[in-house]
């Protein structure tokens, strides 16, 4: 058997010795992981910075800090968690016990994405571990340095069985996705999201999918310009723009685009000086691949500013594009880049019209003064999460699911909810045998018109 | 010729316009649905007794009143499910405003099997209207009485843009299924499970599966085997042992099997008389192929209590019989010769739909539930924790995904919208987040981090 069915094979056996069952183990887990996060932090930026440019700051306040979050939320709340939630019972059953009792579900497959390496695999991991499960991670290759520091310091500090790092490519990936897992939680492309829910299938293993999509944002003519360009701007090229929940194009009214064009340049300047690729606080494209496919997306386009790029670095300006015609490739794809491209619309009805037309998003942004305007875009639109007056904020509010709808995905986590999703949460009804004489009536043949309800 | 193109997108289309939105619209669906049951109750147990011979009795209990009920309670608690759900909010996002939003997918599949063929339908489309969703229906071609009280009455009942019954059998399935839905139900077997979440696959539609198993049912010597043996037979029996969640097989020591026996003997023959053939009360198997196969699983152990319904002792773990979902009047009794062993047994095979332990004591019976899994259990009875619609049904592993039942079925037809509504004021409690992050700033994060003050997120 190979090496990646030996350490599956090793984490099931793990689980099945029981260990993970007192919360007193799971909760000496998670300490663990947190003491990692923390001793290690050094180590975790260097790997950030070599994958993706990103300075200690982005490392600790766009990834490790909602994993420390994470790991105490999940620590102070788990008795809570565990414990059994007495349900309401019917007349027939009031002399029982009726409760959901949550129980974990075996060994769970964590695929992390490369965008935040270290975030999205890790948090994940968190709720899993919480649950009392087994956890098998396999990060994304991409991020090459964080995939392999994962690999060495994950078995130091945890159970080295019940949580074994498992690298590699698309081989190695295919290879892990024919073992049986009791649930997989996949973080990438709605490409590959099929190929994983085939996979999960043929093994009737439930998924929590996070994808992706084009996740518009609304800028109402009535609204702060400054507040409003600033945040998208801060939003959008975090990171180059390689966040699932960016803000992907903005859609306004063509009375306010060279407005919104001149804040966005404005806050731009200020976030990364006249030359971004001088700023430490600017990211770089994950791959060449990636890089090659962000600048294609500009061709052709208005460029209101940047536009450039340098291959060797991988580092794409910060660019923005006017007049966007929907038809465009840069319409077509989530841009997943530094490309911000403004399609005008003449109204709010266009603008949910046009949104509509396309697929679910992970993300929708609204920006209006007019409390009237965000609700009827939340009422007449989908998408997995909605922030107004802001971008991204909703995914780091712990008691809101995230997660996709449609092509976007599907399940959730965060917090409870990732408690949920990597529990099977078990209906128990606990009668007893002595009230036989009160359940004669139910047996046949001279039946008793018996409700159950 | 793709029979379904028309239909699919009608509904969707109506989908789109908002219809189903408002409360009202959903209520009156539901009241609809109300009304169908009310008017067509004797209808609707001819169906039932001409597919299934369901006594008046089982159809009221098990199909009728069971969908009434939910039509009831989902009528009552509509808006209260419908509504914004408030959640905690963390330091940096006190003054906004913090929700879940609860939307319908869209289009919503469900597709039924023959065993409760109203129950199944309907339950589930309680849930699904209720969540604001466009319907179509698959009943099974199997219990063909209903599927025609389904197809013909049902919808006069309910606004025809939005609702849909969609006939045929595996081929009709296939060619469905290759259609883009916005949430696919499908209560089966795990067989064609795997089918239907693999075309869902190709959609990424999400999906609830209510699959099947054995159902183990453990007896522990600590009891009283006249209690156990008429709550186990009336269960197994009931609907002539064609329900996902019937206890399967017995397992219990060699000397509880002895003071079993005569006491299922007299629990049978008290049910269903001596010519149980003959009594109104046992339901008939769907068809002839069902009967065939369930023929050929008595071909093995020793037949303690013969006919219809039958006991098997002496049964071995690897026969036809203890390996595949049995969904007949048979009852297998497997010995083991302690907890430890019955709890290994179950363990060692597929998470079954249901689980049960009868024992007097409730410690030997909370052991049996701490040390399996299972998607539901009851201790010391039969079925009855599915009469609860505050404990939700659903499966694990091979059982299935999901879950649903008065407001998990509203949960599960709807997506979960997380809503942060921020204001465009506070920036300067923003300003930390933007760049450049100066060495200053740089100093600032260092000392968070030590301090790991609360919630120290910038956004």
């Amino acid at each position: 058997m190979s090496k990646i069915g030996d350490a599956v094979q090793r984490a099931r056996a793990a689980f099945a010795s029981g260990r993970t069952r007192p919360l007193q183990f799971r909760v000496q887990q998670l300490e663990a992981l947190r003491r990692m996060t923390q001793e290690r932090r050094q180590d975790i930026a260097g790997a950030l910075a070599a994958d993706l440019h990103k300075n200690e700051w982005n490392s600790y306040y766009e990834e490790v800090v909602y994993v420390l979050e994470e790991i105490d939320h999940m620590i102070e709340k788990l008795p809570e968690w565990a414990a059994d939630e007495p349900v309401e019972k019917t007349p027939q059953t009031q002399q029982d016990e009726a409760y959901i009792h949550s129980e974990p579900l075996g060994v769970v497959l964590i695929i992390g994405a490369w965008n935040y390496p270290f975030n999205l695999t890790i948090q994940p991991m968190v709720g899993a571990i919480a649950a009392g499960n087994a956890v098998v991670l396999k990060p994304s290759e991409l991020s090459e340095n964080v995939a392999n520091l994962l690999a060495t310091i994950i078995p130091q500090y945890l159970d080295k069985d019940l949580f074994p790092v498992i690298n590699g490519g698309v081989p190695e990936t295919t290879e892990v996705l024919k073992e049986r897992f009791d649930h997989i939680l996949y973080t990438g492309g709605t490409g590959v999201g099929k190929i994983i829910m085939t996979a999960a299938a043929k093994h009737l293993t439930p998924v929590t999918l996070e994808l992706g999509g084009k996740s518009p944002c609304y800028v109402d003519k009535n609204c702060d310009l400054d507040v409003a360009c600033r945040r998208v701007a801060w939003g959008k090229f975090m990171n180059s723009g390689q966040t699932c929940v960016a803000p992907d194009y903005i859609l306004c009214d063509p009375s306010i685009q060279n407005q919104i064009v001149e804040k966005l340049k404005k806050s731009l300047k200020e976030f990364y000086g006249e030359d971004a690729r001088k700023s430490r606080d600017y990211g770089r494209i994950i791959n060449a691949r990636h890089f090659q496919r962000v600048m294609a997306l500009i061709e052709g386009q208005k460029v209101a500013l940047g536009g450039t790029g340098d291959a060797a670095t991988r580092y794409i300006a910060p660019t923005i594009l006017t007049d966007v015609d929907p038809q465009a490739p840069v319409m077509q794809e989530e841009i997943f880049g530094p490309v911000l491209p403004i399609v005008c619309v003449c109204g709010l009805e266009e603008a949910v019209q046009f949104i509509n037309q396309r697929e679910k998003p992970l993300a929708l942004y609204v920006f209006s003064n007019n409390d009237k305007v965000i609700k009827k875009m939340i009422a007449e639109t989908s998408s997995g999460g909605v922030t107004a007056n802001d971008v991204i904020a909703h995914i780091t509010v712990h008691t809101l699911p995230f997660g996709g709808v449609g092509y976007s995905g599907m399940g959730s986590y965060h917090g409870k909810k990732s408690f949920e999703t990597f529990s099977h949460r078990r209906s128990c009804l606990v009668r007893s045998l002595l009230s036989e004489e009160a359940l004669k009536a139910r047996y046949p043949p001279g039946q008793a018109k018996v409700t159950w309800h | 010729m793709d029979p379904f193109e028309d239909t699919l997108r009608q509904l969707r289309g109506a989908f789109n316009t908002g219809r189903t939105r408002p409360a009202e619209f959903r209520a009156a669906q539901l009241r609809g649905l109300g009304r169908f049951l009310e008017d067509n109750k004797q209808l609707l147990q001819d169906a039932l007794a001409q597919d299934l011979h369901k006594s008046a009795f089982e159809s009221e209990v098990s199909e009728i009143a069971i969908s009434q009920g939910e039509v009831t309670l989902a009528l009552r608690n509509l808006r209260a499910w419908m509504k914004d759900q408030r959640v905690p909010k963390n330091l940096a996002t006190q003054l906004d405003s913090a929700f879940i939003r609860k939307e319908p997918f869209g289009l919503v599949l469900i597709v039924a099997p023959w065993n409760y063929p109203l129950n199944l339908t309907l339950v589930p489309l309680v849930g699904a209207l209720a969540a604001g969703n466009c319907v179509v229906l698959k009943p099974s071609e199997i219990s063909t009485s209903v599927e025609k009280v389904l197809a013909e009455v049902l919808p006069r009942y309910l606004d025809q843009s939005c609702f849909a019954v969609v006939l045929g059998g595996p081929q009709e399935m296939a060619q469905l299924l290759e259609h883009k839905f916005d949430y696919i139900f499908f209560t089966g077997s795990p067989r064609v499970g795997r089918i239907v979440m693999t075309a869902a696959a190709k959609h990424l539609t999400p999906v609830t599966l209510e699959l099947g198993g054995k159902n183990p049912c453990y007896v522990d010597d600590n009891c009283d085997p006249q209690t156990v043996a008429n709550r186990v037979a009336w269960f197994r029996y009931f609907n002539a042992g064609q329900t996902c969640v019937a206890p399967d097989y017995i397992l219990c020591s060699p000397e509880t099997q002895e003071r079993l026996l005569p006491a299922l003997q007299s629990a049978i023959t008290r049910f269903y008389g001596d010519d149980p053939q003959s009594s109104p009360n046992l339901g008939r198997i769907i068809n002839q192929k069902q009967f065939q196969r369930l023929r050929a699983l008595l071909g093995c152990g020793r037949v303690a209590i013969g006919g219809q319904p039958t006991v098997l002792v002496d049964v071995q773990e690897m026969e036809p019989v203890m390996q595949e979902e049995i969904f007949g009047p048979i009852l297998p009794i497997v010995s083991v010769r302690s907890l430890d062993e019955a709890v290994d047994f179950i363990n060692r095979r597929e998470k079954p739909l249901a689980l049960y332990a009868f024992s007097n004591s409730s410690q030997v019976v909370k052991r049996v539930l701490a040390r399996t899994s299972s998607g539901g259990f009851c201790g010391n009875d039969g079925f009855m924790h599915l009469t609860l619609a505050s404990l939700p049904f659903g499966g694990v592993g091979a059982s299935g995904m999901g879950r649903y039942h008065g407001k998990f079925s509203f949960d599960t037809f709807s997506h979960h919208r997380a809503c942060l509504l921020r204001s465009p004021g506070m920036e300067k409690v923003n300003a930390l987040r933007y760049p450049p992050h100066s060495q200053r700033n740089l100093r600032v994060l260092l000392v968070a981090m030590e301090a790991r003050c609360c919630s120290c997120t910038l956004l």
